[in-house]
């Protein structure tokens, strides 16, 4: 009967169990592949392999983190009530009674003070949030600085950086949302960088937040954008990334045996499959007690917003620090003609943005066109042996970093006791110099490093034939020494 | 355990040591694998117990963390101990390139070439189009008023009482100098456009541009607290160099020089709202602020 021969040849290997055993499995597997004709893909889907190196883990960590995303908001939605009505907080947050606050603010506070695993669960949320950014952000310059966006996997970088803007995106509206008084500064500011759009700013503030700021709209609006809208695009995103990475195979760093037309590595199943659900968990346990044991966004001591007050030392979650940077050291510049001005807030918080994310959708193109190289890729470059990539890579990097760091300007002048002008130049000056410096720098680093390894390498040569020369491979290294 | 340690048979091949070897190797993580299976079952059934008598977050977290971790380490240390280790080779398929299949996709997709080719048609369904997608987007107009003249103007009026937060009716004395009050227009306590800062200088102190002298009675000075910036309340009042501070961006505002930026990204000086004392001593507004309140727009100018 054919249907006992069949899982043996499927599996190529010995049988080991029982055919009892494995009747189990083996009949719904038939069932499903009579209707669905899943057996050939689900096999091809097994046998898949995946090319080992830590540097290929960031972006599962970051989907993990999607995942406890997922998982975590869920939860949270059934306690949050996305409302501007204005309420009196009676909970057992004993500061706060009697205080008049929007409903939205008072079920945050509610849900980490009166809702068993609630403050938990939105720590880990919060939590999961900034690592989610952190890992999309280091996986996109692990596939920078080894060249994986070349062919063909531009489309992949497309998708990727698509969905770095919508991490980014889904942080901000997400921590906007409870109502607190540092997330209403955060949305007044975000307002005035919507204003300041030349033409259509004012018209798309007013849309956007249903009116002038602050309109009792916004918060229901960012919940839709928040558990909807972007979730809903970065899942359908991220299915395209992987179904992509799935086509095209993973890439690999060269090696033995590893070349352009294979795939060297372990098979999903089942050394890649436990590895990578062993790194599921490490990334909860990871988010788990961060979440439980570092207290993040404590809204019950910022308080309910008021559009007329505002907390010291605000500072936004560290991936709009950048923005929060730029808007805090653009010049008073504000051009003005024919009636028509160029708002202060549109350069730093608007332009710098469009053209950040527009150099990066167009890197892959951009090189391709220098380099004049539009081969095919699969095997991976070493940082080192692309100085200029690395060094352009390196240089934007300590570009963004200033600008984070600018987004602390006045507690870095009130930790280190200097004036606020001084730092501000200060940080102007290292905008501009610093790129440069870390460019030249990385860039020699670079030649070194392969010098170094060419040397290295003719040292060995050299001592081979030293010692006899019965190993030297070359023939014309034989010859030189006779 | 005795039956594992039993020496190998005289008898077997050279490899056998090793062998042995790796059967107490595996059977070693075997124990530690399942060690953390049941650190998993112990945390998760402690986070239960914790959870059932109320609930602390720092625990939960704690203990949830050990339970992950535990799952953690048995998968990871499975694969590397237990699993068939060793690299696999898979060839890659070439993506594309396939001539016949280019040649084929075009003649199928020119099998709709009788619709291309009628030009009316093609043109007209574009003209349709192009009007759906345009009727598509009319409901966006509904998410909100356009901004009309609302970015221009705040409930700020002649005659109306200067109040505070609580709606209080601010009187001349109640500000000394160096002291900053935010005020509203009576009845306009929630109007986020309308806040106001209130300080006082020495009289004589400010200089007002021509015209305006009469907005500032007794030293009394009130601009919008909106910075021109970004929108954040400009808070914070330096009384010995007369300056308004906004801690969001640090934009400085010297109120002797009518709110003028003196640091900082703002490139507007603060709308200076026209104050003046009735006979009852109480502060009213006598006027609207000139200018447009709150952070740039493009046709702020106009």
């Amino acid at each position: 009967m054919p249907a006992v021969t069949v899982p043996s040849d499927e599996h190529n290997e010995p049988e080991r169990r029982p055919p009892k055993q494995r009747r189990m499995p083996h009949r719904l597997g038939r069932w499903m592949d009579a209707r669905l004709g899943t057996t050939k893909f689900g096999r091809s889907a097994l046998n898949k392999v995946f090319p080992d190196h830590w540097s290929f883990i960031l972006g599962e960590v970051a989907m993990y983190c999607l995942v406890v995303l997922i998982l975590t908001g869920v939860f949270l939605t059934f306690f949050f009530d996305a409302s501007t009505e204005e309420v009196v907080y009676e909970g057992s947050y004993e500061p706060l009674r009697g205080v008049h606050m929007t409903a939205a603010y008072r079920s945050v506070v509610q849900l980490s003070w009166d809702i068993r695993a609630g403050l938990v669960m939105r720590q880990i949320h919060h939590w999961a949030a900034l690592l989610f950014a952190a890992t999309v952000v280091v996986h996109l310059c692990r596939v920078f600085f080894t060249g994986a966006f070349r062919r063909p996997r531009e489309i992949n970088w497309i998708v990727g950086v698509t969905l770095l803007v919508l991490v980014v995106a889904n942080g901000f509206t997400g921590y906007s949302l409870p109502d607190d008084l540092l997330s209403g500064t955060g949305l007044h500011i975000a307002y005035a960088v919507i204003l300041s759009i030349p033409f259509l700013g004012p018209w798309m503030a007013f849309l956007l937040f249903g009116g002038e700021f602050p309109a009792e709209e916004i918060i229901s609006r960012l919940y839709v954008m928040h558990i909807l809208l972007i979730p809903a695009s970065i899942m359908g995103l991220l299915g395209a990334h992987l179904a992509i990475l799935w086509r095209q195979k993973h890439t690999q760093f060269p090696g033995a045996r590893r070349r352009e037309n294979n795939v060297v590595g372990s098979y999903l199943w089942p050394s890649y499959a436990a590895k990578s659900l062993g790194l599921f968990f490490f990334v909860g346990a990871v988010l788990a007690a961060l979440g439980g044991l570092a207290q993040i966004n404590p809204v019950w001591l910022y308080g309910p917003f008021r559009p007329d007050i505002v907390t010291t030392a605000a500072q936004p979650d560290w991936y709009v620090g950048w923005l929060e940077g730029a808007l805090r050291l653009f010049p008073a510049w504000e051009p003005s003609a024919f009636g028509m001005t160029l708002p202060n807030a549109f350069f730093p918080g608007a332009l710098l943005p469009g053209v950040t994310f527009g150099l990066l959708y167009a890197w892959p193109f951009v090189e391709a066109r220098v380099t004049g190289d539009r081969q095919e890729h699969h095997l991976l470059d070493r940082a080192r042996d692309r100085p200029v990539r690395t060094a352009i890579g390196a240089a934007v990097l300590s570009f963004y970093l200033v600008l984070t760091l600018a987004g602390g300007q006045d507690i870095i002048a009130q930790k280190l006791n200097l004036s606020i002008s001084g730092v501000v130049w200060t940080l102007r000056g290292l905008l501009v110099v610093l790129p440069l410096g870390v460019a030249l720098l990385t860039h020699h680093v670079c030649k070194d490093l392969a010098g170094a390894e060419r040397l290295e390498h003719e040292k060995e040569e050299a001592k081979r034939l030293l010692l006899g020369g019965e190993g030297a491979g070359p023939g014309h290294h034989a010859a030189t020494t006779n | 355990m005795s039956e594992q340690q039993t020496p190998a048979p005289s008898d077997a091949p050279p490899g056998e040591p090793q062998q042995a070897a790796q059967v107490e190797r595996e059977r070693r993580a075997e124990l530690r694998i399942a060690g953390a299976f049941l650190l998993t079952a112990l945390a998760a059934t402690i986070l239960a117990v914790v959870y059932w008598r109320g609930g602390h977050p720092q625990w939960e977290g704690a203990l949830l963390a050990m339970a992950l971790a535990g799952l953690g380490y048995g998968f990871v240390s499975f694969a590397h101990h237990l699993l068939p280790g060793g690299e696999v080779e898979q060839e890659r398929s070439p993506l594309g390139g396939d001539e016949e299949a280019q040649e084929g996709i075009v003649d199928d997709i020119e099998r709709s070439a009788p619709f291309g080719r009628r030009k009316l048609l093609t043109r007209s369904l574009g003209l349709g189009a192009v009007a759906l997608a345009a009727a598509f987007s009319f409901p966006i107009r509904s998410l909100g008023p356009g901004p009309g003249k609302q970015l221009e103007r705040t409930p700020w009026r002649k005659g109306i009482k200067v109040v505070d937060h609580n709606g209080k009716a601010v009187h001349a004395d109640d500000v000394p100098v160096g002291a900053l009050l935010t005020v509203f227009p009576e009845g306009h306590t929630d109007a986020a456009d309308a806040q106001t800062v209130l300080v006082r200088v020495e009289e004589g102190q400010a200089k007002p541009r021509p015209g305006r002298e009469a907005w500032s009675p007794e030293g009394l000075l009130a601009f919008s607290k909106i910075c021109t910036h970004a929108g954040c309340p400009v808070g914070l009042y330096q009384a010995e160099t007369h300056q308004l501070l906004c801690p969001c961006h640090q934009s400085a505002f010297d109120v002797l020089k009518e709110a003028e930026p003196v640091f900082g990204p703002a490139a507007r000086a603060l709308p200076q709202l026209p104050l003046e004392i009735g006979p009852d001593g109480l502060l009213r507004a006598s006027g609207d602020f000139e200018e447009p309140v709150g952070p740039t727009y493009w046709n702020i100018g106009k």
